[in-house]
């Protein structure tokens, strides 16, 4: 059988160069000019202007390196308040509840909602006045729970995270409901015939047998939350004042105020952690292909 | 058994109230979008007092609403046809010839997942490519950005076709573009599918791309038009609801159709790892 014959490389052709035109390109060019002082005014006549760009972002008083603070922050606090519910959520589905496909099907929804909208919907839900959230706690003569949800600088981030896991959970218990399917039922039927309690058959056979799921969670997760922005843009656009900054949110700033080499610069550091956190997942996952 | 009667009713009430922190926002979006504009600004779940089915009629005009339903649909559908068929191919050369090179672009494709697209160099190379601000520029840059994700979720389900089925069509004579259209595409469909949804929906709710790519309102899909109406109509909330509710429309019905496909095609790509 001729492989060359019946594979042939010019099937690569199209979407690899799609690829490395469109996406790795832009990239490149974006470390490249991360260097200069590419800005609205110099764009005939670049200059290299070395760490500058990066030096700015470390150590100016305009405190972008929070932005950076908050990018990991979110990372880290949104996906463990969407992972463990979900993860709860999807074994109590699983294990058989009447109606258990619509529950499914209704958790999932908010998920397939552009970003804009939940923001702008969530504008309205967490309005101070006369915001869903706040009447409801009135309603329920919980009126002292009422918060200012988006401009108490202590509330903020909080409301954002809680707005992503109203979005996200689905998602993620959907990813689970599926890794569940593929246990065999025979762990769990020998495991109560041991007298296992639900937190052994957890430990024991849910969490070791979920663990693909988990990591297709963890990578969509973390890769998610590294590269938040239209949530956070149209919630808060990064207010009040600069504390819900996050690095795509100062990186679209620069560029419409026409100061481009901080923009890549910024792109570029996000760059880095990202390609660091992929190439740790992209080489467990072929390590795990070379001992299957 | 009356332990057990008892945590199914507990579990019960914790998703009901869970579906109705869910559905209370969109039941609140609907319900509003049919007040009056004062009314609509209090927002409460009451029903409307009257109803008023003239705000989408004048929000379809006042947002530019049609213009933005056939550019997301023309970004949505060309971009994702484009994006899947060509990944499918890519990973199907990639996973039959396992050569070293064909391991390393795997890979190399992959690494698409986690970077984060750069914007303001994107302008600068579709600048070069005289594509600026044009639809077919913007549809590239979601062809491209899609590529990663079909070929690792398409990649890993060629390996469960047989090889034999290839060996066999190639002995009937076929070539390797009839090999792949009339033989494989058939049996990759159920991926293809879920690869086509998920990245139909994702394209529709796309904001960031439009954002940095498109300076002309003509250009702009259906999110950049309700964000711009928003921003120019804070207080009539009664006309942002109902852009709301147009703008979910459409990917909430493909999602009620594809729903099969999306649970199913998730299965796939979570359960092999």
């Amino acid at each position: 059988m001729k492989k060359k014959k019946i594979y042939p490389y010019w099937f690569l052709l199209v979407p690899l160069a799609l690829y490395i035109l469109f996406f790795l390109l832009p990239s490149l060019l974006g470390i490249f000019y991360s260097f200069t002082d590419w800005n609205v005014r110099t764009v005939d006549k670049l200059e290299f202007v070395g760490l500058k760009n990066y030096i700015e972002i470390f150590t100016s008083d305009k405190d972008y390196i929070s932005g950076i603070g908050h990018t990991l922050m979110f990372t880290v606090v949104s996906n463990i308040v969407k992972l463990i519910p979900a993860l709860f959520l999807a074994v109590m589905l699983h294990e058989g509840l009447r109606g258990k496909n619509f529950y499914r099907t209704l958790l999932y929804l908010p998920s397939i909602l552009p970003f804009v909208i939940i923001g702008i919907v969530f504008r309205s839900v967490l309005n101070y006045n006369n915001g869903l959230l706040n009447s409801v706690l009135e309603f329920l003569q919980l009126g002292f729970l009422k918060q200012k949800w988006l401009s108490d600088l202590g509330m903020v981030w909080k409301s954002i995270v809680g707005v992503d896991a109203w979005r996200g959970i689905g998602y993620v218990m959907t990813i689970f409901i599926a890794g569940l399917g593929a246990i065999p039922r025979t762990y769990y039927e020998a495991a109560q015939i041991d007298g296992a309690n639900f937190w052994q058959r957890l430990r024991h056979i849910t969490l070791p047998m979920l663990s693909g799921s988990i990591m297709i969670n963890l990578v969509f997760g973390i890769t998610y939350g590294l590269k938040v922005f239209d949530i956070i843009y149209v919630l808060t656009n990064g207010g009040p004042g600069h504390a819900t900054e996050v690095m795509t949110t100062y990186s679209y700033q620069m560029y419409a105020n026409g100061q481009y080499g901080m923009s890549v610069a910024f792109n570029t550091i996000l760059l880095i952690i990202t390609a660091v956190i992929g190439v740790l997942i992209v080489r467990t996952m072929s390590r795990k292909e070379v001992q299957q | 058994m009356r332990k057990k009667r008892i945590s199914v009713v507990l579990k019960q009430l914790c998703c009901v109230l869970l579906c109705l922190i869910v559905i209370a926002p969109f039941y609140m979006v609907v319900i509003n979008s049919f007040k009056p504009k004062a009314e609509a600004a209090r927002m409460s779940l009451s029903l409307p007092t009257k109803w008023m089915f003239s705000n989408y009629i004048e929000v379809i005009e006042k947002g530019k609403l049609i213009q933005g339903f056939f550019n997301s649909l023309q970004y949505a559908v060309i971009a994702t046809i484009i994006g899947v068929i060509g990944a499918a191919m890519a990973a199907y050369v990639m996973s039959r010839r396992r050569t070293r090179l064909n391991k390393f672009l795997y890979y190399f494709t992959l690494c698409g997942l986690f970077f984060p697209v750069n914007y303001v160099t994107l302008v600068k190379v579709l600048n070069t490519a005289h594509l600026n601000d044009t639809k077919f520029g913007i549809i590239l840059a979601f062809t491209s950005a899609m590529i990663p994700f079909c070929v690792f979720t398409i990649y890993s389900f060629i390996s469960t076709i047989p090889v034999e089925m290839d060996e066999a069509a190639v002995l009937d004579g076929a070539g390797s573009i009839r090999l792949f259209f009339q033989i494989i595409v058939p049996m990759l469909k159920p991926t293809l599918v879920t690869c086509f949804i998920l990245q139909f929906m994702s394209v529709w709710s796309d904001f960031l791309t439009p954002l940095y790519l498109s300076s002309k309102s003509r250009l702009f899909p259906m999110t950049m038009a309700v964000y711009q109406f928003f921003g120019k109509n804070t207080s009539y909330w009664n006309y942002i609801f109902a852009d709301i509710v147009l703008t979910c429309i459409p990917v909430v019905l493909v999602y009620l159709l594809g729903q099969r496909y999306i649970v199913g095609g998730l299965t796939s790509g979570a359960v092999k790892e």
